[in-house]
């Protein structure tokens, strides 16, 4: 009996050490995402494209690149993120409305 | 079964920093200061924002900002996030020694990060006569940077704190959840550190 709970649970270590691994490769795949959305966002500005779109497709190359910072290296994809998916929603709703609020009264 | 039994059961959990209701606590909590984080430097990126165009003199963005610097930053903030997912998977297959040295190569490249903003700023300060007082955009700049500089700082801190009071401790469900949220926010001072190097230096340097 002891010796069956005893391989169990190394089975359980096992199954959970596969999970890590899986993670780990995820987290790679998309930390070498992050490297190339930062050599071409470098990259854009170096080589002086000049057309009105290179400003939100930078913008767009830092929130993918957040995105996958949040979800992979902060595990917010994980089972049991519900609370901080709200508050980090919360938190950027109210961030969107402060930079709208700020860049527009000067502006105008 | 007494706390201490508690703290260090027989076989580690996978998930050792949720493990105790302290640790679930703990990560919650966290979770809702970072919430509260992300606001506090979007009122910073607003206010850099609408005073960007208030240079005095020369000292435009397009004229101070060096690019390769930059480059080099990103890239050891980049990388010191990595490695400090790696301790966290050495965490939870409850390997404390590689957990600790993982986070030591993080320590060493947030340091490296560190150092090229102490050298950047100087730079500015010494070369161009850019301060904080030489016009409103250097005011807007010295406190966005300056105030992400302090979280590099802090984040350091504690890691380095952690490291050495646990050193001879090894791992237990009473400070994983500590490891892990430091390890948290050293992730969101690179999710700043990402807006930061888009919003303040390539569109700056775009204009």
């Amino acid at each position: 009996m002891e010796e069956n709970t005893s391989s169990a649970s190394r089975h359980k270590i096992d199954v959970h050490k596969k999970e890590h691994k899986e993670e780990m490769i995820h987290q790679v795949i998309s930390f070498i995402l992050m490297i190339l959305f930062t050599f071409i966002a470098f990259g854009m500005v170096v080589l002086e494209i000049s057309s009105y779109f290179v400003k939100p497709v930078l913008i767009l190359l830092a929130v993918i690149q957040v995105v996958f910072q949040l979800y992979y290296f902060m595990h917010m994809k994980n089972k049991g993120h519900f609370m901080p998916a709200m508050m980090m929603y919360g938190g950027l709703t109210v961030a969107f409305f402060t930079i709208i609020t700020f860049t527009t009264i000067i502006w105008w | 079964m007494s706390q201490e039994d508690i703290l260090n059961p027989k076989q580690m959990p996978s998930d050792p920093e949720k493990a105790t209701p302290e640790g679930k606590n703990k990560f919650v909590g966290f979770w809702m200061f970072l919430g509260g984080e992300t606001v506090l430097f979007a009122s910073l990126f607003g206010t850099y924002l609408a005073l960007v165009r208030s240079t005095s003199g020369e000292n435009t963005p397009e004229n101070l900002f060096g690019l390769e610097l930059v480059f080099i930053m990103t890239m050891l903030l980049l990388t010191s996030s990595l490695t400090s997912v790696y301790a966290m998977y050495h965490m939870k297959n409850n390997d404390f020694k590689k957990m600790q040295l993982w986070l030591g190569i993080t320590v060493v490249l947030g340091l490296g990060f560190l150092g090229c903003e102490i050298y950047e700023f100087y730079h500015y300060i010494h070369e161009y006569g850019f301060t904080f007082r030489s016009s409103a955009f250097g005011s807007a700049f010295y406190t966005l940077v300056g105030f992400h500089g302090g979280h590099v700082v802090f984040g350091l801190s504690w890691f380095i704190a952690l490291m050495l009071r646990n050193r001879k401790r090894g791992l237990n469900l009473y400070n994983a959840p500590k490891y892990y949220i430091a390890s948290l926010y050293w992730h969101f001072i690179d999710v700043v550190w990402v807006f930061i190097f888009t919003v303040v230096y390539l569109l700056g340097k775009v204009g």
